[in-house]
């Protein structure tokens, strides 16, 4: 099947270029930007006349995984590949559990998936898991999501086994003891509401153990979800001296401090916590210097009620695969960013850190396409967003962007009404 | 329209009082003009009996509409009021909701052998079964029209002064 | 989120969650208010008919009898009709349990309720989650907030200091855990008090407290100087288990209130303990119950100023 993109403004993060051009598709894969070639006849056209065309989105941390209403969720945010974190129920330990959900995932009209393997067995924690077993069943990476290992010693070796088979480690950066209890960031909020803090230390020092082990090891590590200026700085000297780290922030935090927290919005009850103005605008300063790869989405479904508590009980987390372009187009608008710039750290740059062949506009790039009004404003509420978690920070906001059309390898999964 | 003189009022009351006055009648004003006329009319009476105050906020039966105002005082019954003879004094008598509100609080200090009532002014329109035994004059007012006590600080001269009503809350 | 959640559209308070965001004249209407109802309980029948038919659920999900019995005998004084819920939480389902409460409740015809609660926040969460005609009381939630202690406290200070804006006021322990110590800042800050101490050992001070308007002391002898007002903080014990602190003997050398300390403060200084003391840890026995000791006026004021706050809130309709 060959399929004509006509009209759109093309952005090619790669090439940090936007103009306008057609892109040719065929057989999944992308053909032509701009001249399509000799004897190309579309059997479909899509006009896209005031719209963009980027590579379709590459959520490093999206929670989408078994669920078809959550797949066309990610879909109707423009993902086009979600890295799915390996703490799902039962953990990702087992290859079948992994090759079970790839596979059902392309029976969804929603983005591929590629999941992170458990680390250790159960996520326990203590014994490692079969990771080349895993990689072989399809995981892209390994890690714990939210939940730590015993010590340093099981950090350790398994950052050796997986270096031995080039296995790259996700590792949220958090110290058990010293986040034991909190739930928002240790500063002036968490002070004057009396809930129990979080300090930046929690994050920077767990950032120091993983980079010295890092470096012991020649483990390819990748740091999910940084929160804190600290944390950026420490990240930006060890890049600096060589070593083969990346990074990632949740969207939100690219936008919102400990301040949205208010009278206690448990909407704003995240992991890791909101901080402070000046470590919100030290992520942005990393995303900008390349000190932070990606952006991604760290999307949750929650249950209607599981923010219906007092703000330490509400479960953590937000819907937020939905509004992902909007908030990297909205940074953009703020930070005087070019579109290609921005959208490089949803599209191109998480596809290098995770090594997926995707978030490109090069002819033969598999043709995984996110088009979308970047001048159309809309309104998060609960009937604006597909997925079945209606929690966010940003409900009733107005945001910029809205996705019509995303593509999976050639296939359309959304179309906007 | 012509407000009377409120000193001339004070006189009159006084006037009116004193036959009836035993060694042991209490004044008790009601807050806050009910208070300066009653602080008045101890000094013209030359009693030695104490002085007393309500300030009715906790009895008001408005309450469930207008709330608990602010600036409310504490009532002051520095003497036994169980068997005392009391004369309840306010400025401007109007519905009468004011000195039931009064009457009620002076029962939850004790049993008065009698209370009587003197007022400043009635403007009449009573909602309730009371009736003062003591006016300086009756008063006819519109509706929409409040009758106020003044007191100059200075002097402790008092006045009457007629105002249109706030649309109240 | 727009507004403070306490009050009116029209700035009336609706709700009584923190002093935080409340303006001095409401914080002294209830101290005014309090006044009264302080000279109605030293009548012979020490009952207003004010809430007569009302109904006030006290829901304490965390056990504090004499807290509860303040907040029912203020209630019972004002003639409402006083339902007391000790409501067990099993850790599972808390927050059900808090929202399902309430439903309930609501569909009792309450018409006030009287909120603890361990986790910070909780009252703001009923608040926001009960019609329109019903009010809410903080009675304690966390480390956040206890506001009508702090209301209490104010009038104590009033009553014996005849106003704030002259005065030195040091607030002394474990600031990090205390909402009675966050509700008293911002309630003196706000009554215009100008210089407002907190003293205590790191562990027990929180992040950036100074952002609320304090001036921070670890050296208790520094932080008494010339202070007009001492008030002292409850220590619980479980604070030497968590590493704060290395034993209640240390901790009473170096922020327990002694007469040798109190005598660095100014002469008429006076001592206030929200209670229950821990005698010898965080107050020695004689500056308890010496000259200089307000503690016992602090709990007769307290049912005073309950009492306004219930009058006040229940009269604030829409």
């Amino acid at each position: 099947m060959k399929l004509l993109i006509r009209n759109g403004t093309a952005i090619d993060p790669h090439a940090g270029s936007e103009r306008r051009a057609d892109i040719a598709v065929a057989q999944g894969r992308i053909v032509a930007v701009g001249q399509a070639p000799e004897g190309f006849r579309a059997d479909h056209t899509l006009d896209a006349t005031g719209l963009h065309v980027c590579p379709g989105l590459v959520d490093l941390c999206a929670r989408v995984a078994g669920s078809a209403g959550e797949a066309r969720a990610a879909a109707a945010g423009g993902v086009t590949s979600a890295v799915c974190p390996p703490d799902t129920d039962p953990p990702l330990d087992e290859p079948g559990l992994v090759e079970r959900l790839i596979v059902s995932a392309r029976g969804f009209d929603g983005p591929q998936l590629h999941p992170l393997g458990a680390l250790t067995q159960g996520l326990a924690g203590e014994r490692l898991s079969e990771m080349a077993e895993l990689r072989a069943a399809g995981c892209v990476g390994f890690g714990q999501g939210d939940a730590p290992l015993r010590d340093h010693r099981v950090l350790q070796r398994a950052l050796q086994y997986a270096a031995t088979f080039d296995l790259g480690v996700w590792l949220r950066p958090q110290d058990r003891a010293l986040a034991a209890g909190g739930v928002a960031h240790d500063g002036e909020v968490a002070s004057r509401l009396g809930l129990p803090g979080i300090p930046v230390s929690a994050e920077t020092v767990a950032i120091a153990s993983i980079l010295i082990l890092a470096r012991e090891t020649g483990a390819r590590v990748h740091l999910c979800r940084l929160s804190s200026a600290e944390g950026v700085a420490l990240v930006r000297a060890a890049r600096r001296d060589g070593l083969a780290i990346s990074c990632d922030v949740a969207a939100a935090h690219v936008h919102l401090t400990e301040m949205d927290i208010g009278y206690f919005d448990a909407r704003c009850n995240l992991v890791p916590p909101l901080r402070a103005q000046r470590d919100r605008d030290a992520l942005r300063a990393g995303l900008a210097d390349g000190t932070i790869d990606a952006i991604c989405s760290d999307h949750i479904a929650l249950a209607a009620d599981a923010k219906e508590m007092p703000f330490g009980e509400a479960v953590p987390g937000a819907s937020a695969v939905e509004l992902l372009l909007s908030l990297v187009v909205k940074w953009a608008r703020e930070a005087a960013l070019t579109l290609p710039a921005a959208l490089a750290a949803v599209t191109a740059r998480p596809a290098a850190a995770a090594r997926l062949a995707a978030g490109s506009l090069q002819p033969g790039a598999p043709a995984d396409l996110c088009v979308f009004d970047a001048d159309a404003w809309w309104r998060v509420d609960d009937a604006a967003l597909q997925s079945g978690g209606k929690s966010t920070p940003f409900q009733g906001v107005e945001l910029p962007a809205r996705v019509r059309h995303t593509l999976v390898g050639g296939r359309l999964v959304h179309s906007a009404r | 329209m012509q407000l009377p003189d409120a000193e001339q009022l004070l006189e009159r009351l006084a006037a009116a009082i004193r036959p009836d006055l035993q060694p042991d009648t209490c004044l008790v004003g009601i807050h806050t003009g009910g208070v300066w006329v009653a602080r008045r009319l101890h000094a013209l009476l030359g009693l030695s009996t104490p002085l007393g105050s309500v300030h009715v906020a906790f009895y008001r039966d408005d309450y469930k509409t207008k709330g608990l105002a602010a600036g409310v005082r504490p009532s002051e019954l520095s003497f036994d009021v169980e068997d005392s003879h009391i004369v309840l004094v306010d400025d401007v008598l109007y519905t009468g909701r004011t000195i039931r509100a009064a009457m009620n609080e002076i029962f939850d200090y004790g049993r008065p052998t009698s209370i009587r009532l003197a007022a400043l002014v009635d403007r009449g329109e009573r909602q309730l079964p009371i009736c003062p035994q003591y006016v300086g004059a009756m008063l006819t007012v519109a509706r929409d029209q409040v009758v106020q006590l003044r007191r100059d600080e200075a002097t402790g001269r008092l006045r009457l002064e007629l105002l249109a009503r706030e649309g109240g809350r | 989120m727009t507004g403070n959640p306490q009050l009116t559209a029209d700035g009336r308070l609706r709700h009584l969650l923190s002093i935080e965001g409340l303006p001095a004249e409401i914080l002294v209407q209830i101290l005014d208010t309090a006044r009264s109802f302080v000279s109605v309980t030293e009548r012979e029948v020490k009952k207003v008919p004010l809430l007569r038919g009302r109904s006030i659920f006290n829901l304490f999900f965390e056990p504090s009898t004499r807290t509860r019995t303040t907040f029912e005998i203020a209630a019972k004084r004002l003639s409402a009709d006083v339902i007391n819920l000790n409501i067990a939480t099993s850790s599972q389902t808390k927050g059900e349990t808090l929202l399902d409460t309430v439903a309930n409740l609501t569909a009792m015809n309450a018409d006030m309720f009287v909120v603890r609660h361990a986790e910070s926040g909780a009252p703001h969460l009923i608040a926001r989650h009960v019609g329109p005609h019903i009010h809410v009381v903080n009675a304690g939630d966390g480390r956040h907030a206890h506001p009508t202690q702090a209301l209490l406290d104010m009038y104590t200070i009033r009553h014996y200091k005849g106003g704030f804006d002259q005065l030195r006021v040091a607030i002394v322990g474990d600031v990090l855990h205390s909402r009675v110590a966050r509700s008293e800042i911002h309630a003196l800050t706000t009554l215009g008090v100008p210089e407002v101490r907190v003293i205590g050992p790191r562990t027990l001070i929180p992040a950036q407290v100074e952002r609320l308007g304090v001036r921070v002391y670890h050296d208790m002898a520094q932080g008494l100087r010339d202070v007009d007002v001492v008030m002292m903080l409850r220590l619980q014990n479980e604070r030497m288990d968590g590493a704060l602190l290395p034993s209640a003997q240390e901790y009473f050398n170096h922020y327990g209130l002694t007469a040798a300390k109190l005598a660095l403060a100014r002469p008429d200084a006076i001592v206030m303990h929200p209670g229950p003391m821990n005698r010898g840890i965080e107050i020695e026995s004689s500056v308890a119950d010496g000259a200089q000791s307000v503690i016992l006026p602090q709990v007769t004021f307290g049912i005073a100023v309950r009492m306004a706050v219930m009058s006040i809130l229940a009269g604030n309709q829409g």
